[in-house]
């Protein structure tokens, strides 16, 4: 293993490189995913490699090549669906929640969907209400479904990697504000299993979970802490289901206070869930009560001057955690 | 075809297509300069469609709009200075801000939105078309989609529905070949107006680059939709000038700098109804010029009202999320 940057971008792009070559089995499809590469150009050269029998353009049909997807991963393909916009899990909710999450369950065992369902989040692009949710938390709510939301380039190409050897329909967020964040990612055949936090800063004050993009900002907020006084804790569970209950619970009865932190909207959000987890587990350790900061509840707006104010920032982070320890 | 429109109208629809490209020059101008934040899907070079196609409707009828919305949106009726408001995400803008180049509706000219979903707002239009039956208003519902959007299941349940219950909807197809970076031929197989027909729906194919010819189809659709005779389908067959949004400038991956080229050169539908009424002796170049020269200072006047007009309050970031 040798020290070598790549963006979230790149590092996605090489797990699936990666896995197509070691599996016969494994195939994108999704809409502008060959010549193009994604709008994001995250696949860029992959159809060059693979051919346009690996790597499938489809019309705009989004439940369609889903259903596609999940068909062919019963019968042993390993499939890789592209979902541009995690907005558009409303036209395939159907395809992943009440096919490709229970199929193997309602078989008793006996049939399973081996597939991974690529999509997008997270605000802040000035891409309005349609193209700016971060909805990790509907598929995370559907048991049968497995949920990765990496924050890094190294945990996103080890994460994929999982991903595609997992023998369950996994939904994979990517954040689109992430795609151009450089760290360092190993070059060899590395896989991060599911259900494993990852300490981003180790820390004994207060513990900030956050995920995907919000790691930055829990980071960024702790260094803010840092100059006060405060020493957090930065905890990213990386799959939201299954979730590393034990890690986010012994943190927050080692530094007995807590902020959850994550891009989907607050209400009945993936921060409701953690925070829940933390407060049940590390109850009679905690001095403050946990807190969550989700997305403001409102549709995304277009106008820069509203976004901004509707995803948690540093400094934002930085007050509440401050508040909570009484600085 | 063009014997029953008069010269009047003829120049009005020039000048709303005019006003259209000048429109969409100068968002394309915004964004270079980094003053529009995001992104836009032009219109130029498909104006005719929008313009033929609203001539024919009065403003209380309805139309829904895609993400290659401006155009739809200015030929319904919308003034430039909002247009241009919404697009910086300003207060005085169509939507407050809050909907931006994807999703300015504007309900008072009949325009019941853009919308950044492909195909989405097909049972929008479908719907609203079922409503006007209703309430026996006479309206129509014109759906305007891309050739893209065909892939979209929903049409085909709408579709259904609309032609069971004769519903008045049109739905425009505007074939511009590319549904993003891809031509139509590797996404859509046979006919995209047999589709339609399965379901015994009338349809019509015109030349998108023809104001006229699309302005006279689309007169004859909505009178038969108003007669309760049923939805139509519409294929006009255009092209886009630009990238699939502002921000696609190398496109020779997915197609040839001289079919750009062509369509500027050959098929232009400005040139189209401008050559035509100076050939026929209707008008003159002055007059042409005279209404470049006007849509064009509007155009700089709503840009630089756009522009220096303030933003939202931020406290209005809680508010329209609940009626
Ligand atoms: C449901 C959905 N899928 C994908 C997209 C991304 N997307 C935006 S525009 C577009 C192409 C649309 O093509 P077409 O309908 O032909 O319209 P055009 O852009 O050519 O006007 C795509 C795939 C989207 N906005 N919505
Ligand atoms: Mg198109």
């Amino acid at each position: 293993m040798h020290d070598r940057e790549l963006t979230f971008a790149e590092a996605i792009r090489e797990a699936l490189a990666e896995e197509m070559r070691r599996d016969a089995r494994v195939f994108i499809i999704g809409e502008d995913v060959a010549e193009a590469g994604t709008p994001f150009k995250v696949l860029s050269g992959l159809v060059e490699e693979f051919g346009r029998d690996r790597v499938i353009d489809t019309p705009i049909s989004e439940p369609g090549f889903s259903g596609i997807g999940v068909g062919a991963a019963m019968t042993g393909m390993r499939p890789v669906v592209d979902i541009m916009f995690g907005d558009f899990l409303g036209l395939v909710m159907d395809q992943i929640a009440n096919q490709a999450a229970k199929v193997h369950y309602m078989s008793g065992g006996k049939l399973s969907v081996p597939m991974v369902f690529r999509t997008t989040m997270g605000a802040t692009r000035r891409s309005a209400a349609q193209h700016s949710q971060s909805l990790h938390a509907w598929v995370s709510h559907i048991p049968g479904l497995k949920v990765a939301i990496p924050s890094t380039p190294y945990d996103a190409k080890g994460l994929m990697k999982t991903a595609i050897r997992d023998n369950s329909p996994v939904v994979f967020f990517e954040d689109k504000m992430m795609y151009k964040l450089k760290g360092v990612v190993p070059s060899d055949d590395y896989t991060i299993p599911f259900g494993v936090a990852d300490v981003k800063r180790a820390g004994n004050d207060i513990t900030l979970v956050a995920t995907s993009s919000m790691v930055q900002v829990a980071l960024g907020a702790a260094d803010l802490l840092a100059k006060i006084g405060v020493s957090a804790e930065v905890i990213d569970p990386r799959t939201t289901l299954p979730l590393d209950t034990s890690t986010l619970i012994e943190s927050a009865k080692k530094t007995s206070r807590a902020i959850v932190i994550d891009e989907g909207y607050e209400q009945y959000g993936v921060t409701a869930e953690i925070a829940s987890v933390i407060a049940d587990g590390a109850f009679y350790y905690l001095d403050a009560p946990v807190k969550r900061m989700g997305a403001m509840n409102v549709p995304v707006p277009f106008s820069p001057v509203l976004e901004d104010v509707t995803v948690p920032t540093e400094q934002m982070v930085f007050e509440m955690a401050k508040r909570l320890c009484g600085k | 075809m063009t014997e029953h429109i008069d010269l009047e109208q003829s120049l009005h629809m020039y000048e709303q297509m005019a006003k259209i490209r000048a429109f969409e020059e100068k968002v394309n101008e915004l964004y270079k300069s980094a003053k529009m934040p995001g992104l836009a899907h032009l219109y130029s070079g498909e104006e005719a469609v929008a313009v033929g196609v609203c001539e024919a409707l009065k403003r209380d009828d309805y139309i829904t709009s895609t993400h290659r919305g401006h155009g739809h949106c200015l030929a319904k009726g919308a003034k430039v200075d909002r247009m241009f408001a919404e697009l910086l995400g300003k207060e005085a803008g169509y939507c407050r801000g809050k909907g931006g180049s994807m999703h300015i509706a504007d309900p008072d000219s009949g325009n019941l939105g853009a919308n950044a979903i492909v195909g989405g707002s097909m049972g929008i239009a479908t719907g609203a078309a079922m409503s006007a039956k209703m309430r026996k208003s006479g309206q129509v519902a014109v759906c305007f989609f891309g050739d893209g959007a065909l892939g979209q299941g929903l049409f085909y349940e709408v579709a259904n529905m609309a032609a069971l219950w004769k519903l008045p909807v049109i739905y425009v197809c505007e074939n511009n070949l590319y549904g993003e970076y891809t031509h139509h031929t590797e996404t859509a197989a046979g006919e995209f107006i047999a589709r339609a027909q399965a379901f015994g729906i009338h349809t019509e194919i015109v030349d998108g680059q023809d104001v006229h010819a699309v302005y006279a189809t689309m007169q004859k659709l909505v009178e038969r939709a108003r007669r309760g005779e049923g939805p139509a389908f519409l294929q006009c067959n255009t092209y886009r000038y630009y990238g699939h949004h502002v921000g696609d400038i190398n496109r020779a991956y997915y197609r040839a700098k001289d079919e750009e080229a062509d369509w500027r050169a050959n098929r232009d539908p400005l040139t189209i109804l401008a050559t035509r009424l100076i050939a026929q002796k209707l008008t003159d170049a002055s007059v042409i010029a005279r209404i470049d020269a006007e849509v064009n200072a509007e155009v700089e006047t709503g840009v630089a009202f756009a522009l220096d007009a303030p933003f939202p309050d931020v406290r209005e970031v809680n508010e329209d999320v609940y009626a």
